[in-house]
């Protein structure tokens, strides 16, 4: 097979950090390369120079065999390299067509002639199987959707050469199977593909060969027919690994909060959360699965009283030490707290939310607490001292608790969030995607600590995207869907096929998916009905 | 940055000049960039002097130099302008340090002074010289509240543009003050000294000076202000709202709350420095009260990046400019716009410098580029 | 009762060809993610230049051709503030300097340049003047300004300059719209990150729409002192006043270009309504109140503003990076 690109010696790093170490791989037409690495491992860094996002501080490109400099995302088009970026880069305003033909030069001298640009971007999702509005405003786009937008953008370009950064990560396995199948297929035309995982999973079923970074370094590449989960997973942590994650029998379940028709209006005036019910229990995990933006994030928002939910919304909480329990709807997160409800909140938005990403450890330990007390002024020496514990205990890297927790990396960043959180001896601790980003030996330490919360009998929600560790970690699993509980399932009988079809059930069934919804929460819920 | 990548793309090259966010910067490092774009300001400035004027640039600056340090009087007068700059400098700190885009200054100092005079003038007959104090603070304090009331409640209710809005502010306040001193100036040209021979409403002399108080108020404030940015929970709330909205409401601070009450508090110091303009100094109301010193406030306080103290030295240094090309107008025959231009040019150095300060420039074969500047 | 209303307009439309000129820069500049606080300074520039460079001519050339006075200020008023509007690319898109306070600085930069230099004409007077470029700049339309009565006074006797004005929002208006560059202007605006992975020249284009925008936005300061001020440059300019009012005007129209027409001579009839209604509803002496009159226009673009913000329609916001900086390589 040809080679389309060749890279050489390649290094590029960010003030400190040494994103890329002089690595060298080739990547080849008529295949799909899988680029695989934990999170931190460079992989999108070294894809971001092809596409001329960054520019290698050495190194050299070669593509089709001659030697070229990318500077600019334009001379990687005219390479035919074309990278759809995980953090998707289309404008809101715009339509689809807009999108696609952005930066493009014109025909017609200049003028915009959105008719032969329809008829094109008709051309490519007849070629593919594309469902695609050229007049849909990005703004009204589900999330799936504009992924398609993104890669109908780069085959319009014309690339040969297709770099696809984390495409999973937002859709349902059925949806994956379809991009697959996609991808194949461009495989058959010819271009060259790379995809950029962690999975190991969609490694296997979908490459033809696997490069492996690690902390920035090449570490090899291998023949996918010949790899299997646990060699890769080698190659990719540097150790042998058990990839088990623990789970603890539940004990002594108790009843911890209770949600009941649950429903928010989203600032687009749509509901985001409809008819939400369910349990949880102190002692067990319980986990939330669903298509990224279906609703989770509301759903924590709405019982941490960060959001006001509509009328006739509930929001029980059974204190540990009282026999009635308390309403949480109409309560502002302070008002919670002052009530003695000990919730914490890991949110999926650790700088911009969960922590104040200029501030140092001990100032980030305060905030949440910082009110205590009648002064006026702040006291400093508690946090201080609470960052220095949670430092050692966790073993977070940084230089002193004063520096910024913007510039420590993303693993020690959730270490301080969670730390906190932990210390505030919560009764229910709510984690949005809590390993997210985080590499496999963070991301079993922050398992385990979820673990140990549950067995002091807190009641964990786990909201996560990995359906694997899911059904792994959490003892049952409610599964969101636009909105909508579609199910909660035991996790120790859960398949991944099971929750990715309840994941996508409201889209299939137009009519009459409230009634199914409830159908199936009252069939599933078994798990949480012994214990009344 | 581009015409380079151009140049790289010829052949493949690396780029001649490529730029790279720093990690963190040495203090030397930043007082080194700072003190480097003075010098090149002032270079520039003596360039700018010589082509236009052909004087020698060395006698302006002796000139620049005694027309604060020449006479003890010009030195208090000196402290005493940059007084006024410096109390709106720390007002509008907080606000700054949380996001908000106070532009509105002008007209909230405008509001304050409009406030005092009018005080001045209908109540300083009818009431003791404490009480009318009292009621001349109060109602400078609670004018320049208002005036960044509106804005504040507006963007804290429904994220409406600030920037916009205070600057709008500025101008409905001038109009007001030019309305009123329209009617009230009745045939005269101008409204005049307000209580010239009694000097009712007019601060005392202290220490041998008028403005003494101007100074020791402003120097209080500069202080207290830097203790409640940094050591009180209102200091903490504005800073986290600051970073992060989304933060503030997952720590249960009341967002908007700490908007208003943070823009209350820097309006209100505004329409302060007005009474402290007003009753301190110029003792008349006009549509000049502020003089500009609204706008040039906004860059102290940028520059300082929210330090009070960082502000009294940014302060001292347009004033000392300033007060230095009104005595080099006077003295060689030039108008007084020189100050301006001399002004604009150190801003803009001070403003590129902070580039260097952030990024480092990589040249071709790996050349890192020291401390230097341009 | 007519004459009086028709001196209103032709007042209002002038007094809004400066502020359309000021605020269409500005919308140029804003489309593409700059916020230029420097539009009043800018103004100051291309309003000195222009007349400078007519003045000077006039007073040199034995015997000043009209036209070539035109061609002189405008090209000198155009480059002068495309300089300032340079002066503020380099620090805010190079050196990626805070957006508000380079502007801020850049209007008290600019205007000092403006009359610290303007004092060299004046040469000690209060006014000097510049008469045959005045004549040439506020030439009205032949024959269609006296031989269609009414209407003509209205529509046809105006300075060339007003109906460019117009044109030039047209033209505006199907630059941003209709055409592939103008989309990718916005796109710059709205989401740098996206426009330059899509492979346009970010720096270029911020770079070109800041500078052209401050030269058009200059132009209004030149329409001022050559055309709607009789050609007079005196020490009591009005300019930084008015660079406001096209800041103001921008917000106003939602950056649309189109709304730049009528919302200019809207202003314009707001500006000068104190000389006017009063006389045309029969109440005399209100000249002091014209401050009061003239805080309208300000008051309405509030107004607009929090309508806007109230109604958070998508299509009537500020470009999305307004005011930021961009980097590509931010992490």
């Amino acid at each position: 097979m040809e080679d389309a690109i060749r890279l050489v010696g390649i290094t590029k790093t960010f003030g400190e950090i040494r994103a890329n170490r002089d690595i060298s791989l080739t990547i080849r037409r008529g295949e799909i390369l899988s680029l695989l690495g934990e999170n931190g491992s460079g992989k999108t860094t070294l894809m971001n120079i092809l596409s001329g996002i960054y520019f290698p501080d050495a190194g050299q490109v070669f593509v089709g065999g001659r030697e070229v400099t990318i500077a600019s995302p334009k001379d990687a088009f005219d390479l035919g390299i074309g990278m759809i970026h995980q953090h998707f880069k289309l404008v809101d305003v715009f339509t689809a067509a807009e999108n696609i033909i952005l930066g493009l030069p014109g025909e017609r001298r200049g003028r915009l002639d959105m008719k032969a640009v329809e008829e094109k971007v008709r051309r490519i999702c007849d070629r593919y199987g594309f469902d695609i509005e050229p007049d849909q405003k990005v703004y009204e786009m589900t999330v799936s959707q504009k992924q398609t937008l993104e890669i109908v953008k780069v085959l319009y370009r014309g690339a040969d050469i297709l770099i696809l950064d984390e495409p999973t990560a937002v859709l349902t396995p059925q949806e994956t199977e379809k991009l697959f199948a996609v991808m194949r297929e461009m495989k058959k035309d010819g271009r060259a593909v790379v995809i950029i995982t962690h999975k190991l999973h969609e490694v296997l079923s979908v490459s033809d060969r696997v490069s492996i970074l690690r902390k920035g370094e090449y570490i090899g590449t291998v023949d996918t027919k010949d790899a299997t989960e646990l060699s890769l997973t080698e190659m990719m942590v540097g150790k042998k690994v058990t990839l088990d994650i623990e789970r603890p029998e539940p004990e002594n379940r108790v009843k911890r909060i209770e949600v009941k028709n649950l429903n928010v209006m989203g600032p687009e005036g749509v509901p985001v959360l409809k008819d939400i019910s369910f349990e949880a229990y102190g002692g067990e995990i319980l986990g939330i699965a669903g298509i990224s933006g279906c609703g989770q994030k509301e759903l924590l928002e709405a019982v941490a009283g960060l959001t006001i939910p509509m009328a006739g919304s509930s929001v029980e909480y059974f204190p540990p030490d009282a026999d009635k329990p308390e309403q949480l709807v109409g309560r502002s997160p302070r008002e919670i707290k002052d009530m003695g409800v000990h919730l914490s909140f890991v949110p999926e938005d650790r700088l911009g939310m969960g922590l104040v990403a200029s501030m140092g450890m001990a100032d980030n330990m305060m905030l949440k607490s910082y009110e205590k007390g009648s002064s006026f002024f702040i006291e400093k020496k508690a946090p201080r001292e609470l960052a220095e514990a949670v430092k050692d205990e966790l073993a977070v890297v940084t230089p002193s608790v004063g520096y910024p927790v913007r510039r420590l990396s993303g693993g020690n960043v959730q270490k301080v969030l969670v730390g906190r959180e932990i210390a505030a001896a919560p009764s229910v601790l709510m984690t949005a995607y809590a390993v997210r980003g985080l590499d496999i030996g963070t991301s079993y330490q922050i398992y385990h600590l979820l673990n140990e919360q549950k067995k002091k009998g807190v009641a964990v929600i786990y909201v996560g995207e990995d359906l694997d560790v899911l059904i792994d970690l959490c003892d049952r699993i409610l599964v969101l869907c636009a909105g909508q509980v579609t199910g909660i399932v035991d996790g120790r009988e859960a398949t991944k096929e099971g929750i990715g079809l309840l994941m996508t059930k409201i889209a299939r069934t137009d009519d009459g998916h409230r009634h199914l919804g409830h159908a199936d929460t009252t069939e599933t819920t078994e798990g949480g009905a012994a214990h009344e | 940055m581009n015409k380079a990548i151009e140049v790289g793309k010829s052949e493949h090259r690396e780029p001649f000049l490529r730029i790279a966010r720093r990690d963190g910067t040495s203090h030397g490092r930043k007082i080194g960039v700072r003190a480097a774009s003075i010098v090149i300001a002032l270079i520039l400035d003596a360039l700018f002097i010589v082509v236009v004027t052909g004087l020698n640039p060395l006698a302006v600056y002796a000139e620049i130099f005694k027309a604060t340090f020449g006479t003890s009087l010009r030195f208090m007068w000196m402290l005493r302008d940059m007084a006024a700059l410096l109390c709106i400098g720390v007002a509008l700190a907080p606000a700054f340090k949380m996001r908000f885009w106070n532009i509105g200054a002008e007209g909230q100092v405008l509001m304050g002074g409009f406030a005092t005079a009018m005080c001045m003038m209908f109540l300083g007959q009818k009431l003791p010289t404490p009480v009318l104090f009292l009621v001349m603070v109060i109602a400078s304090l609670a004018a320049g509240a208002l005036w960044s009331f509106f804005p504040a409640f507006f963007k804290a209710n429904w994220n409406t543009n600030e920037t916009l809005f205070t600057l709008m502010m500025n101008y409905v306040a001038i109009q007001i003050v030019a309305y009123a001193t329209n009617i009230l100036r009745g045939q005269a040209s101008s409204l005049g000294t307000i209580n010239m021979g009694s000097k009712i409403g007019w601060f005392p002399k202290l220490l041998g000076y008028d403005f003494t108080l101007n100074i020791l108020i402003v120097a209080v404030l500069t202080v207290a202000m830097y203790i409640y940015l940094k050591y009180t929970k209102h200091g903490y709330e504005i800073s986290v709202v600051g970073e992060s909205e989304k933060t503030a409401k997952y720590a249960g601070i009341d967002v908007k709350r700490v908007t208003i009450r943070t823009l209350l508090l820097s309006g209100a110091i505004c329409g302060l420095c007005g009474f402290i303009i007003v009753a301190g100094n110029k003792h008349t109301i006009s549509t000049n009260t502020a003089g500009g010193d609204g706008f040039t406030a906004i860059i102290v306080a940028w520059l300082a990046k929210f330090n009070t103290f960082y502000m009294a030295l940014i302060s001292f240094l347009l004033v000392f400019l300033e007060k230095g090309a009104g005595q080099i107008a006077s003295t060689y025959g030039l108008n007084e716009y020189i100050a301006d231009i001399i002004s604009g040019i150190i801003l803009f150095c001070i403003l590129g410098s902070e580039f260097f300060l952030n990024y480092r420039m990589i040249f071709r074969h790996k050349e890192e580029k020291g401390g230097g500047v341009k | 009762m007519i004459p009086n209303l028709l001196a209103w307009l032709l007042r209002a439309i002038q007094f809004g060809t400066i502020i359309m000129f000021g605020s269409m820069g500005e919308i140029l500049t804003e489309k593409s993610g700059n916020l230029n606080l420097g539009v009043p300074g800018i103004m100051y520039l291309g309003s000195f230049a222009g007349f400078a460079s007519a003045y000077l001519y006039e007073n040199h050339a034995e015997n000043p051709v009209p036209f070539l006075c035109v061609v002189i200020a405008l090209l000198c008023g155009f480059l002068a503030s495309a300089l300032g509007g340079l002066i503020y690319s380099f620090l805010t898109i190079t050196l990626r300097a805070n957006q508000n306070v380079t502007g801020l600085a850049l209007t008290t930069f600019g205007m000092g340049v403006a009359n610290f230099f303007g004092g060299y004409l004046l040469k000690g007077e209060v006014y000097t003047a510049a008469p045959v470029s005045n004549a040439a700049f506020s030439a009205k339309i032949p024959f269609l300004s006296d031989h269609l009565g009414l209407f003509g006074d209205a529509v046809f006797s105006y300075g060339f300059l007003a109906y460019t004005a117009i044109l030039l929002a047209i033209l505006l208006h199907v630059f941003l719209n209709k055409t592939r560059t103008g989309l990718n202007l916005r796109a710059v605006g709205e989401n740098p990150a996206t426009a330059d992975a899509a492979g346009i020249n970010v720096t270029k284009y911020k770079y070109l729409a800041t500078v052209i925008g401050a030269g058009i936005s200059g132009i209004g300061g030149l329409y001022y002192v050559l055309d709607y001020n009789n050609g007079i440059w005196a020490t009591t300019g009005q300019v930084e006043a008015l660079g406001w009012l096209a800041v103001a005007l921008v917000i106003f129209t939602t950056w649309y270009p189109l709304n730049a027409i009528w919302g200019a001579y809207l202003f314009g009839m707001l500006y000068w309504l104190y000389n006017f209604l009063p006389k045309l509803i029969g109440i005399t002496n209100i000249d002091r109140t014209s401050s009061l009159w003239q805080m309208i226009p300000y008051i309405v673009t509030i107004l607009v503003l929090v309508g806007v913000s109230l109604r958070r329609k998508r299509e009537s916001q500020p470009p999305a990076s307004l005011g930021l900086a961009y980097f590509r390589e931010e992490r």
